[in-house]
């Protein structure tokens, strides 16, 4: 028999530590699309995403009443969209994005990844033209998310991607200027970019895949930190512990979800990903975890090593919890969507210098970071070339999500609401970085990446 | 198939006879009661077999929550395995 104080930590995680599952994510091959015609293949493309995630949206708020659990998002992720449309001779690849928004509608999911191209070695026709019309499909879409791969520790760096992307990343934001840029909050650029990652916006459906899987992400900073709270002032291996047991648990109630869409869904499962995804709720902060643990406010110095133990405790913990773990499973350390980073960023401690420090020990990377609108696409670019070498290099998945917003400045901040939050404009070096990124070519892979 | 029902609330007369008539009436078993006071709450934990209702889980649960809503306190119903997955190894 369970006993009644169990029972009643769990509730008030649930109700007061925003304890949650975050998604179930639907992963779909769409390589049975293909077609030489770029309508027929977009039919295609509608009718077997709504064929397959008909009921993940019911299926997800059944598992949800029945377990009294809230399951956050349901979603899709979808193959990479420039292996589907490279088959079609067409030059516009737009309407695959609208056939790819048409369908996340039609099953009432709220985001759907994959228009995607993987280009860490080099680019194919279709790849440059998918990642050139970003922009307009981004502006054109509301749940549709986008990603490029533009290195890994395998392949080294592509610069003429990074370069490009730079480019796409401005003019994304100015497409959707009315809105400050949102368009750039659904446009992930990685390195080591995973197959089975479920949380957006760079979940994509990777050729290794299954016809079709199910892939679970869990959260719970708020239940972490109220963890911590009970064993203030005791040394980092009792933090530690702490954190592990706190993970599994978490873990163990996504993996028993994850099992249970899947049984519904007729779908196998994939990976359970353990990550301490934050929203600016008061209380379910990332940023408030690394203060708990002694830190004034978050980006003092300190914060690498306190989030280096959080995201290492989290995986110990986690990893025995579920039977497949994957994605991304870490700490998130998203600038707009957790309360306590933005009031670091606000204060002036957190800056985008220590953020990268802090990627360097986290699973991803600069993520929803507000920067001014007139940052050059040069700047974006050698931002995006740091990140990914600090990915390259230590074999690790990072990203770059940066929200270049038209006609804001320091001082400034931007509104994208709900769960997507708010962020202050955090200052760049104005130092050019032009003639570097001008170079192009390739930043040859790491000597580490000579295992055979 | 077994389920925890969770009433956690302001102390008044009847919650325990309004709670146990309606999963009665609607054929569910219960197996275990623990009731305490908890920093001022009255808090009362059920472990019940749900096997023979004819009512799905959902739907009880959007009865016993009307229930609770009316009765101003909290009343939920969920499957026992989301405890045992997170409190037994």
């Amino acid at each position: 028999m369970l006993n009644q104080k169990d029972i009643l930590s769990t509730i008030e995680m649930i109700d007061q530590q925003h304890l949650d599952i975050r998604t179930i994510t639907m992963g779909i091959s769409l390589l049975s699309c293909c077609d030489p015609d770029a309508k027929r293949a977009c039919d295609k493309i509608y009718d077997k995403i709504t064929r397959y995630a008909e009921h993940l949206v019911k299926t997800g708020e059944d598992i949800e009443r029945e377990f009294g659990i809230p399951i956050v998002h349901k979603r899709i992720s979808v193959t990479p969209m420039a292996l589907v449309a490279g088959a079609s001779e067409c030059e516009d690849y737009v309407p695959f994005a609208l056939a790819m928004d048409k369908a996340a509608r039609t099953c009432g999911v709220n985001f759907i990844g994959g228009y995607s191209a993987l280009v860490q070695k080099g680019m194919t026709k279709a790849d440059e033209k998918l990642i050139r019309s970003i922009p307009e499909a981004l502006a054109r879409t509301e749940l549709v998310c986008s990603s490029v791969n533009v290195g890994s520790t395998k392949a080294g760096i592509n610069m003429d991607a990074v370069a490009l992307m730079g480019k796409i990343i401005k003019e994304t934001a100015a497409k959707t200027a009315a809105q400050d840029g949102l368009g750039c909050a659904k446009l992930v650029v990685f390195c080591n970019a995973v197959e089975d990652n479920p949380f957006m916006a760079g979940a994509f459906h990777g050729v290794g895949e299954a016809e079709k899987v199910i892939n679970v992400g869990v959260s719970g900073p708020g239940v972490v930190c109220h963890a911590l709270k009970a064993v203030k002032g005791q040394p980092f291996d009792v933090v530690a512990e702490t954190v592990k047991k706190t993970a599994f648990r978490v873990t163990r109630m996504g993996q028993l979800v994850a099992q249970e869409a899947s049984r519904r869904l007729d779908t196998p499962f994939g990976i359970v990903d353990l990550s301490l995804a934050p929203t600016p709720a008061i209380g379910d902060s990332v940023a408030r975890i690394l203060e708990e643990m002694g830190l004034e406010t978050c980006g003092t110095h300190g914060t690498t090593a306190a989030l280096a133990l959080l995201n290492d405790a989290v995986k110990k913990g986690g990893v025995m919890a579920s039977s497949s773990v994957g994605g991304l499973s870490g700490a998130f350390i998203p600038v707009s969507e957790d309360e306590g980073m933005i009031a670091a960023a606000k204060a002036g401690t957190l800056c985008i210098d220590k953020l990268e420090a802090m990627t360097c020990v986290c699973s991803v990377g600069l993520d929803m970071i507000a920067v001014p609108g007139d940052t050059s696409a040069a700047t974006i670019s050698a931002i995006i070339a740091d990140e990914a070498a600090i990915g390259m290099v230590n074999c690790k998945t990072t990203a770059v999500r940066l929200l270049p917003a038209p006609g804001k400045t320091v001082g400034d901040s931007i509104e994208m609401g709900g769960l997507l939050g708010s962020a202050p404009v955090m200052p760049v070096h104005s130092e050019s970085s032009e003639e570097f990124i001008a170079r192009g070519g390739r930043i040859p892979a790491p000597l580490h990446s000579l295992k055979n | 198939m077994n389920a925890i029902v969770t009433v956690i609330g302001e102390d008044r007369v009847g919650i325990i006879a309004a709670v146990c008539s309606l999963l009665a009436e609607n054929n569910v078993n219960i197996l275990d009661i623990t009731q305490t006071i908890l920093q001022g709450n009255f808090t009362m934990v059920m472990a019940v077999d749900v096997g023979k209702t004819g009512v799905p889980l959902a739907a009880l649960s959007e009865k016993l929550d009307a229930l609770g809503t009316s009765m101003k306190i909290s009343i939920r119903i969920q499957r026992e395995e989301i405890f045992n997955a997170m409190h037994r190894i």
